[in-house]
């Protein structure tokens, strides 16, 4: 048996402050178990008034058409869809880190997969409100998403589409982690509801606990389902953004049609979803007290994932730059000198700027240890993934074929308040998640605790 | 409650390497383990038990390939016989356009039916009602059970097995 020194003499201990299963326990629910603080209601209030302020664009946008946003004949395509996919990759980090770090035994995933996971859950609630709400009458959307019998004909969807593959990886992405993090849960709420006092609480997590007793019977299967739910979600997971990349990559619009576009996008979401996951647990293990949980060394693995996939996505921009000089195509060519010296050469500084040439400092050991500088970092990722999103959107389509018909993409306060809506959202989603489902799973945790007692 | 009236004892442990070498001592002495309740997952436990190896991995294969049948018949037969559609001069069943969808339904019903075939034999639903033997078990304790209705041995004589084998705590439970 290994015991804690045995592992401490080459690594450092994955949680800090010689826990005890009992603290472990105490720790996690402690946050659940109090009355709401302060912070949390500012935070709550603030995310739900942001909720509200983006409500009035969506309602607007259903009741008005979606003609309130800006896009325009030739940008048919802009903050959107740009959104979407933006949400889309930051919630591809949360099951890359239960599934994939769960298959490589990378035990360092126990302390973050759970908030990871329900950050995932949320990004992608966040990301489908976008097509969605695009399909313009959202009461008939069914039909044009699922291959519902109808009376159109019996025409049905149209199973070429890269489209409808999105409908379906999307849901059964987001159905397929609701599962695993559920799955997760379902152990730690019977924790909860063995320790509530109050009747109210010993009823909802009675319920959610579904009735867990820890049986090793129960647990015996429990860990074959996870392993099964992990080997299955390693393809989904790379899947979904591949076939995201499909939307653009099967057209013919240079600057889209692109075979390198399946791992650039799933290379950059993991990026994104990593700089998220850090944004998210930095603020959450300050405010519950959960140092010795999260620790450096977490925040430093993280970084290091960053590094890797922020130099992938470096690779990718070079890549596309020579293959539209080499393939000898002017209009491939023309799109990506537009892209970079054209109006939008703006937004193409920005990606580069954040996505490439800032991550570049997390090689360096103190700026990955540092706190404040991983937290502003992560923030940076994040805007230069949105810009990433952007820039292959909008310059790709904003002067097409046609010099005619060029245009310019001016986003209206609608555009600006359904992203703010889907912010909202998932701040809310996060926020309430945070404060009353354990933030960190307890029974994976105490798996690593094996001491020996002497 | 199945258990209505039946005695029971509680062997506590604190630590997983002794509670592992206790199962396997106990059932050397012949006594029957009714069941192991613990707060995390304990590796080997299963084999120290005598449990057979679950079968959900083949339950989610099977599924996994219902889903996969289920996805090519229904994207054949909607665009390939039901409504025919000229799109893009493509075939009527263009094999490779229905690999993503084939693929997202095989996980999406081979991971559902699995779980839902967890659920269901481990009898795990929202309004279930389990049988806490000690609330400790779910923290940071881990309980051996034994129904003494199902064993020989005097309450005295498991009650000693169960303290030699490094329990720290040795309960009696009877459900009322």
């Amino acid at each position: 048996m290994l015991n804690k020194k045995k592992i401490s003499s080459i690594r450092e201990p994955l949680i800090l402050g010689k826990k005890t299963m009992n603290d472990i326990t105490c720790d996690i629910c402690r946050q659940v178990e109090k009355k709401p603080s302060l912070p949390w209601l500012i935070s709550i209030f603030v995310s739900l008034s942001v909720l509200s302020v983006g409500f009035y664009a969506l309602f607007m946008t259903v009741w008005e058409g979606i003609g309130m946003w800006g896009l325009n004949k030739t940008v048919g395509w802009a903050w959107d869809i740009t959104n979407f996919v933006w949400w889309i990759g930051i919630g591809h980090a949360g099951t890359l880190i239960s599934a994939i770090l769960m298959l490589f035994r990378q035990k360092w995933r126990m302390s973050i997969n759970r908030a990871a996971e329900a950050m995932t859950i949320f990004a992608v609630i966040a990301a489908a409100m976008f097509p969605v709400f695009h399909m313009g009458r959202v009461w008939l959307g069914a039909y044009w998403v699922f291959p519902i019998p109808n009376l159109f004909g019996s025409l049905w969807v149209n199973f070429n589409s890269p489209l409808m593959w999105d409908v379906f990886a999307i849901s059964t992405y987001f159905s397929v982690s609701l599962l695993f993090w559920y799955l997760g849960l379902i152990p730690d709420f019977a924790t909860i509801r063995d320790r509530a006092k109050s009747k109210v609480s010993k009823f909802f997590y009675s319920a959610l606990s579904f009735g867990w007793d820890g049986a090793a019977r129960t647990w015996s299967r429990y860990e074959s389902v996870a392993l099964i739910l992990a080997g299955v979600s390693t393809p989904l997971v790379l899947s979904v953004h591949t076939i995201v990349s499909f939307d653009f990559a099967t057209s013919v619009i240079p600057g889209w049609h692109t075979t390198i576009f399946p791992p650039y996008f799933v290379a950059g979401a993991i990026f994104s979803g990593f700089a998220m996951v850090l944004t998210l647990l930095l603020i959450t293990r300050k405010v519950f007290n959960l140092e010795g949980y999260i620790t450096i060394q977490h925040i430093e693995m993280m970084n290091i994932i960053i590094i890797v996939t922020g130099s992938i996505v470096g690779i990718a921009y070079l890549t596309e730059l020579f293959m539209a000089w080499y393939s000898g195509v002017q209009s491939e060519q023309y799109a990506f000198l537009n892209r970079s010296t054209g109006p939008y050469w703006w937004a193409y500084c920005s990606m580069m700027t954040c996505n490439v040439i800032s991550p570049q400092l997390f090689w360096i050991k103190k700026i990955r240890v540092n706190i404040y500088a991983t937290f502003l970092l992560s923030i940076v990722v994040n805007i230069g993934m949105w810009f990433e999103r952007f820039v292959i959107i909008v310059t790709s389509l904003h002067r097409d074929f046609l010099p005619s018909s060029w245009a310019m993409f001016h986003p209206t306060i609608y555009d600006m308040g359904m992203y703010l809506f889907t912010f909202g959202l998932f701040f809310t989603l996060f926020f309430l998640f945070a404060k009353f489902f354990p933030v960190i799973n307890m029974a994976e945790l105490k798996s690593i605790l094996k001491t020996d007692s002497d | 409650m199945t258990n209505f009236g039946k005695n029971f004892l509680l062997g506590i442990y604190n630590n997983e390497n002794l509670l592992l070498k206790a199962v396997s001592t106990i059932r050397n002495k012949g006594v029957k383990i009714y069941e192991v309740f613990t707060p995390y997952p304990i590796h080997g436990i299963d084999d120290a038990l005598g449990y057979r190896r679950s079968k959900l991995p083949v339950v989610a294969f099977s599924f996994g390939f219902l889903g996969f049948c289920c996805a090519l018949l229904m994207q054949s037969y909607m665009l390939g016989f039901d409504w025919p559609m000229n799109i893009g001069g493509k075939d009527f069943i263009p094999l490779p356009a229905f690999v993503p969808i084939t693929f997202e339904l095989t996980v999406l019903v081979g991971s559902w039916g699995m779980v839902i075939t967890f659920l269901v034999i481990s009898d795990l639903k929202p309004w279930g009602k389990p049988v806490i033997f000690d609330t400790r078990s779910t923290d940071d304790k881990l309980v051996l059970v034994i129904d003494l209705s199902n064993n020989d041995l005097s309450e005295n004589d498991i009650s000693s097995i169960l303290k030699n084998s490094g329990a720290s705590e040795v309960n009696n439970k009877t459900f009322m």
